[in-house]
């Protein structure tokens, strides 16, 4: 499977994904969904502003060596948008004088095939930051040369993020393409042969579930617990938290969303499930998203779809921490995605 | 008045039947919330009961929100199937068992 920009799908262009999110199929109007605007106005949230800047997520490159149905980041083998060794030591940079940013957050594609990956993740542990790599697990087994990679991660106190989309092989194949399931198995018993996921342990390992289809996530806790005694039981895998993440209508969803057929029935059911509770704790309010080429967004969302921030401090050779807790956050109609039910953020739900 | 007797859009003004009688419509809701919540049976358990009673009685409605809503607790489509065989088989069965009584009658009249 190409990815959409290869394939020179109408939806790789992020200007026509939004028609559609705020025009409907066809741009035509003909589904009437209350503007997210409206709804933040409603909850007295708009517009929506940061609460604080803790999370530094850095989105190294597009290339992946997986291209599953859902990806809002339209990544695979044939992306070769990577961020540089230049750009990287900007966000150094910045974060070496900006105490705030608690955390940084490393995704991609699989941030791993970036050739300055381990270079970049070394640099930051210096600056004593909290990294988060999010890790497709089957990047351990493409090659011999990240078969080293849970080592790695121990090493500098990685927290390990991973898509298991669910603990069934047929689920997980569906969405993630053939073989993906007895990959990630094979690439979570590697990491809890090191000591990552264990009771007590402070390697952290997450799991991150998102639905197989046009569906919300049903409740996390309880997921998190059918997740922890299937895995147990049937592989011997232990983790420690699930993160149940809705899908939002970009790109690859949305392609999916639209060829089945579903798509206004979806976003209806987001627009109904709208909860105040979880607007009020969306992840962007303490978050900045870095792209490959160093712009700066809200989200790694309005990242796909190139809403830049709205402010002067729109690429990190301008940035500055001031415009940036000052500036008001880019909503538009796929937030209904993180605000529906218990809500959702790269951290799962939200309340 | 439609010409006919189920709307699909009918299953979402469920809640509207209050509009006649509330105070009765509350405590089903009420009830009907709780049965459903966690319990000595999971959400996810009750929801795969409830998928396979719907077929049992024949309730249009209830095929359409618990088809969605045991795939989305995670029930495969082997398994939701599987449980709409026990449904109809306890069906089936109830009819075929009541043959006992019909042979009973015969016989007792039968020379």
């Amino acid at each position: 499977m190409k990815s959409l920009k290869a394939q020179h799908h109408l939806l790789a262009d992020a200007h026509e994904q939004i028609e559609i999110l705020e025009h409907g199929i066809d741009h035509n109007e003909t589904l009437k969904l209350i503007p997210f605007q409206q709804k933040l106005e409603s909850s007295a949230l708009y517009p929506l502003t940061p609460t604080a800047l803790e999370i530094f997520q850095v989105n190294v490159g597009k290339m992946c060596n997986q291209v599953c149905k859902h990806c809002h980041v339209d990544a695979g083998p044939d992306r070769k948008e990577i961020m540089t060794r230049e750009t990287m030591q900007q966000c150094l940079d910045i974060l070496a004088v900006n105490a705030s940013f608690k955390t940084v957050d490393i995704t991609g594609g699989a941030p791993e095939l970036n050739p300055d990956f381990r270079w970049f993740i070394k640099e930051i542990k210096k600056l004593d930051k909290h990294i988060i790599v999010r890790c497709n697990l089957t990047i351990i087994l493409a090659n011999k040369k990240y078969n080293d990679l849970p080592e790695f991660f121990r090493e500098h106190h990685i927290e390990v993020v991973s898509s298991l989309p669910f603990y069934s092989k047929d689920r997980t194949d569906r969405q993630r393409g053939d073989g993906v399931f007895e990959d990630s198995i094979k690439a979570l018993q590697m990491l809890n042969a090191v000591g990552y996921g264990m009771e007590g342990s402070e390697l952290k390992l997450n799991l991150v579930y998102n639905p197989a289809g046009a569906f919300l996530p049903p409740s996390q806790i309880s997921l998190e617990s059918e997740f922890k005694q299937a895995l147990k039981k049937d592989f011997g895998i232990s983790f420690h938290s699930l993160f149940a993440i809705t899908n939002l209508p970009i790109s690859r969803f949305l392609d999916y969303l639209l060829k089945s057929g579903n798509y206004e029935r979806y976003m209806e059911k987001l627009t109904a499930a709208y909860n105040p509770a979880a607007a009020a704790n969306v992840m962007c309010r303490n978050t900045l998203s870095i792209s490959w080429d160093g712009f700066i967004y809200d989200c790694d969302f309005n990242q796909m779809l190139d809403l830049k921030v709205d402010c002067t401090s729109k690429h990190i050779s301008q940035f500055s921490k001031d415009v940036l807790i000052h500036r008001n956050i880019v909503v538009n109609q796929h937030c209904y995605g993180c605000t529906a039910g218990a809500g959702s953020s790269c951290g799962g739900a939200v309340i | 008045m439609v010409n006919h007797y189920y709307n699909a859009e009918d299953l979402g003004k469920f809640g509207n039947i209050s509009e006649f009688q509330k105070p009765l419509a509350d405590k089903f809701f009420a009830w009907y919330s709780e049965v459903f919540a966690e319990g000595n049976l999971s959400a996810r358990e009750k929801s795969l009961i409830a998928l396979a009673v719907a077929h049992a009685v024949q309730c249009p409605y209830c095929i359409d929100a618990y088809s969605s809503d045991a795939f989305e607790k995670g029930w495969s489509e082997g398994q939701m199937m599987e449980a709409v065989h026990v449904a109809s088989a306890i069906k089936g069965g109830a009819a075929l068992v009541h043959g006992v009584q019909m042979m009973n009658k015969v016989k007792g009249i039968a020379m």
